[in-house]
């Protein structure tokens, strides 16, 4: 044996990068402290990596730093590119590449003929479904992955697909993966399981772009975090087939992590996690009614007078939404919120935690606007004070400070928690045009007394009142 | 229809129902409006101005006998009323509650009358508000004059010639009027003190930086519609002490307790003004009312042994350009609501809330009062509606805690018989796999949501450990092995590094 490491080290370094795996994770909760959690992050993938390298290569080695050198490169130039707007679809490549590599290590590990000829009976079996599942999940990641990124960066439309019948057409896939499976796990020969895997991989492709073509773009947090827990789920799987500890329980960290946003971003729209995934908002009943009414008459407002009105109160809130991103307003807004606090006025930012287009997707903006953190707060820390709110500002947000979630119990956001913006004394919504929002519900936030419309480009109004204040 | 907009009549108004901007606004509703000529002179409107927004100028007779509909300041004069006929609808202040006689004649003419002074408090009908912004036009000048007649200044300075108090000033009720007062009052410097009998009003005062004076009693002054109610006699007596203390130690005090249909309380005697300090100003809102101080005499400026008082009863004519703006506009408004077509044609709708409160005659016949409005400005207490949700909400408890019993004796089952056929490496590997589940949960139950994306970018980082595979794969002897692995290596490393090095980059930006 030609090994620099021992396997006994490698497996005590493997728990060593496990515990920094632990650590970085538990860092990233706070904001104190998640620089330090990254780093950790780093070192133990440096670790894991360097062990495993030093272990296990005997030849290649000239082509796996190659590989990797070229592979970080390209990372490094990426991460350095990308516009913080862009972060969801940045985020979600990243992980149609964790997909990709769950299916491509699933493959190689069953041409691998020494792996074919090392088990026998149950544990064939097992090692067979642990393969299979390791390929299904990782096709589902890629594809999925793929079509998400594909709707949040403009390049496929953000509206719900809906097929015929897609329910039971994703039933019958399902229940064809499983016969698949079947034949898969009690072939004889190699030969002969090859195509059963070839057909679920390519029904694990289908039915992951079917499953995100199908839901909307303002579900894209869910499917982000939901794509996120499945790279995890499928690193796991893979540690299942190669019966390694250190993917298993890496893969289970970033499951259950991405499975905890999901739930928590299925909270705050008030929506089973099921349906998120079933796709198609509002189509199952639930008549709108209300809706389609006229609903009276809205003010608009402009920038002069936006300015005016902000110059004269004490007390701030701004709610960003998708728009905000879409108008790249960020530092605009920060400038506003500098000159007002300059002036004394107390401003804060109200932060829903589906807005956007990605779990936390409005910090991250805010902060590259070097918005700082602790004027930052979230639905639940700052609903309660919107009665003692001069001015509330809504920049390109809709559902989420819908009203009619809680007045209106046939809406189909009904029940969804909303920042309670109509409780303050003034609000100003800026907005292109009355179209209504994700949810197709009207807002009758924007036909209230104390509201009123500041139409335009977000970007360029925030501009006009900024160099009027 | 055509709209006529007369000179005020009764003396000391200088306002006018409609600006030349208010004009223009009602020409697109499709009206054609005429002024009567010199109608908004004492408001700096000339007759020009109104030509050029559109408006015919015509003289008092042909104005009224031409016009459908006639805008008014103030309640029509006696002559006004016989100018009226079942064809005309007059909007205008009216006050029928202490103006029945009017009311009454009003009715004999057959016209339609609303009054601006009965639209009802809803949110709804805010815009219409006329009372609103007359009271804050109201309560702004009283500050005003109450500067012209005080002998310093309001804001406190440290000057090479001395130092130089703030003045105190004392708001007595805390309504539209109060509050702008209180406005600004603090605007020019002064230190704000405010009473009000409703405990709902404290928040709104103390969010003007003003100081809210509490008694020590519970009794809640909040009548119908957000207005105050008389409140039992023992409040009023500790009020009253309250008052005679403030009345020392402040130098302006500004009253505007009002009581819908009854005359103003009295609430600063003799006394207390005889112990203010020379030089102090009192300013009277409701001397139209009878006043709140006992030496208010309305339209009149009293001393009493060096304190001024001031009864004006025209505030808002004092500031009439602006007042006529907003009067005008809130007639647009209500215009805008009676003519939902924008053809220049009004509908008195009996059914809209709004309109319904302000019409005190529909062609001819007295409607007034209306219905009490069913909103208070104050959200009232929803205990009941929540007692009806809470059984349905344990009924769905319930059917979810019995969801969550069977799917555990379900996975029990399932994994107890895993355990039975599975071998004791897999099962090794399955424990290691559901404990490091729950670390994850654990670990990540208590992120701040502010932290979710960098979370997602380096969880995302992270599960590409799953390059360790492609590595332990590299050294096959098989070719087509090697190449795939060499390719998930490529992949797994453009996510390692892009993956951490852009939470680096967020994280970074994380700033207090």
């Amino acid at each position: 044996m030609s090994n620099l490491v021992s396997a006994g080290v490698a497996n005590v370094a493997y728990l060593g990068a496990i515990a920094l795996f632990i650590l970085a994770l538990g860092g990233l909760s706070h904001p104190e402290s998640s620089r330090r959690g990254n780093l950790y992050g780093i070192t133990g993938m440096s670790i894991a990596l360097i062990v495993s390298i030093l272990s296990a290569v005997t030849n290649n080695m000239e082509l796996l730093l190659g590989a990797l050198v070229i592979g970080g490169g390209i990372g490094l130039y990426l991460a350095k590119k990308v516009q913080m707007t862009e972060m969801p679809e940045l985020v979600a490549i990243l992980h149609s590449l964790v997909g990709l590599a769950a299916c491509f290590v699933g493959f190689a590990n069953f041409f691998d003929i020494a792996v074919w000829d090392r088990y026998v009976g149950v544990e064939k079996v097992i090692h067979d479904v642990e393969t299979y599942i390791g390929i299904f999940i990782g096709a589902v990641t890629f594809s999925g992955s793929i079509i998400a990124f594909g709707k949040l960066s403009g390049r496929l439309s953000g509206k719900p697909l809906m097929l015929p019948l897609r329910h039971w057409l994703n039933l019958a896939l399902v229940i064809l993966v499983f016969y698949f499976g079947y034949e898969f796990a009690t072939a004889p020969t190699q030969e002969l399981a090859i195509q059963p895997m070839y057909v679920m991989t390519a029904i694990a492709l289908f039915l992951g772009i079917h499953m995100v073509m199908a839901i909307g773009g303002a579900d894209m947090p869910v499917v982000v975090s939901m794509l996120n827990s499945y790279s995890g789920w499928a690193a796991s799987a893979t540690g299942f087939m190669l019966g390694n500890d250190l993917l298993i329980v890496t893969g289970a960290l970033v499951g259950s992590s991405g499975a905890i946003l999901s739930y928590i971003m299925c909270k705050a729209m008030n929506r089973k996690f099921l349906s998120v995934i079933a796709g198609g908002f509002g189509t199952a009943g639930g008549s709108s009614s209300s809706s389609s009414e006229d609903q009276g008459e809205v003010t608009p407002i402009d920038v002069i007078e936006t300015a005016n009105l902000l110059k004269n109160v004490k007390n701030v809130v701004i709610v960003p939404g998708y728009g905000m991103a879409v108008a790249q307003a960020q530092h605009t807004v920060y400038e506003i919120t500098k000159v007002l606090r300059s002036k004394g006025v107390n401003v804060r930012f109200a932060i829903h935690p589906v807005a956007g287009r990605m779990p936390g997707h409005m910090n991250v903006l805010l902060a590259e606007a070097k918005v700082p953190y602790d004027i930052v707060l979230e639905m639940d820390e700052i609903n309660e004070d919107f009665p003692e709110v001069d001015v509330s500002i809504i920049i390109g947000a809709n559902d989420i400070v819908n009203p009619s979630a809680q007045d209106e119990p046939d809406s189909p956001i009904a029940g969804m928690p909303v920042l309670e913006v109509w409780k303050g004394e003034t609000t100003i919504v800026l907005k292109r045009s009355m179209a209504s929002g994700y949810a197709g519900v009207q807002n009758p936030l924007f036909f209230k007394e104390n509201t009123q419309m500041l139409f335009g480009d977000a970007k360029e109004s925030l501009d006009e009142v900024l160099k009027n204040l | 229809m055509k709209i006529g907009i007369p000179k005020e009549v009764f003396s000391l108004e200088k306002r006018v129902a409609a600006t030349p901007e208010v004009v223009k606004d009602l020409i697109k509703l499709g009206f054609e409006v005429s002024v009567e000529s010199n109608a908004g002179n004492l408001a700096s409107f000339t007759d020009n101005l109104y030509e050029e927004s559109g408006a015919s100028i015509k003289d008092t007779a042909r104005l009224w006998s031409e016009s459908d509909i006639i805008l008014k300041v103030r309640a029509p004069s006696e002559k006004e009323v016989g100018l009226l006929d079942s064809s005309k609808t007059l909007i205008s202040f009216l006050w029928p509650a202490q103006n029945k006689e009017l009311l009454e004649k009003l009715s004999q003419t057959g016209a339609t009358i609303l009054a601006m002074d009965s639209v009802p408090r809803i949110s709804r009908a805010q815009k219409m508000d006329a009372l609103s912004s007359m009271a804050n036009i109201a309560g702004y000048r009283a500050v005003v004059e109450a500067s012209q007649h005080f002998g310093r200044f309001f804001t406190g300075q440290i000057t090479a010639a001395g130092k130089i108090p703030p003045a105190k000033v004392l708001v007595i009720g805390a309504g539209v009027a109060g509050l702008a007062a209180i406005g600004a009052a603090k605007s020019m410097g002064a230190i704000v003190r405010a009473f009000d009998t409703r405990p709902e009003v404290k928040e709104q005062v103390e969010s003007m930086d003003a100081e809210f004076l509490m008694l020590d009693f519970d009794e809640d002054g909040s009548g119908e519609g957000g207005y105050a109610k008389v409140m039992s006699d023992e409040f009023i007596k500790a009020e009253m002490e309250l008052f005679a203390e403030q009345a020392k130690d402040v130098d302006i005090i500004i009253t505007t307790a009002l009581i819908p249909g009854k005359p103003a309380p009295k609430l600063i005697t003799k006394e207390m003004i005889t112990s203010m300090r020379r030089g102090s100003v009192i300013v009277d809102l409701a001397a139209e009312q009878g006043g709140n101080s006992e030496l208010t005499q309305a339209n009149e400026v009293v001393d009493h042994e060096g304190v001024t008082i001031i009864g004006y009863t025209d505030l808002p004519s004092r500031l009439a350009a602006q007042a006529s703006q907003l009067y005008g506009t809130n007639l647009r408004h209500i215009l805008t609501d009676m003519c939902p077509e924008k053809d220049g044609n009004i509908i008195v709708d009996m059914e809209d809330e709004a309109i319904r409160g302000a019409t005190v005659i529909h062609k001819g016949s007295i409607t007034w009062p209306p219905p009490a409005p069913k909103l208070s400005a104050a959200p009232k207490p929803q205990a009941d509606h929540k007692d009806t949700s809470a059984p349905m909400q344990q009924k769905k408890e319930e059917s979810k805690t019995f969801g969550n019993v069977a799917a555990a004796v379900i996975a029990s089952v399932a994994l107890l018989w895993m355990g039975s056929v599975a071998p004791t490496s897999f099962m090794e590997h399955f424990t290691v796999f559901v404990l490091a589940c729950f670390i994850g949960y654990m670990v990540i139950w208590n992120v701040t949501p502010a932290l979710h994306t960098p979370l997602m970018s380096v969880t995302n980082a992270i599960s590409s450990i799953i390059i360790i595979g492609a590595v332990l794969q590299i050294s096959s002897d098989q070719p087509i092995i090697t190449w795939i692995a060499v390719a998930t290596v490529l992949i797994t490393s453009i996510n390692i590094a892009g993956g951490f090095a852009v939470t680096r980059r967020m994280l970074n930006m994380f700033q207090k």
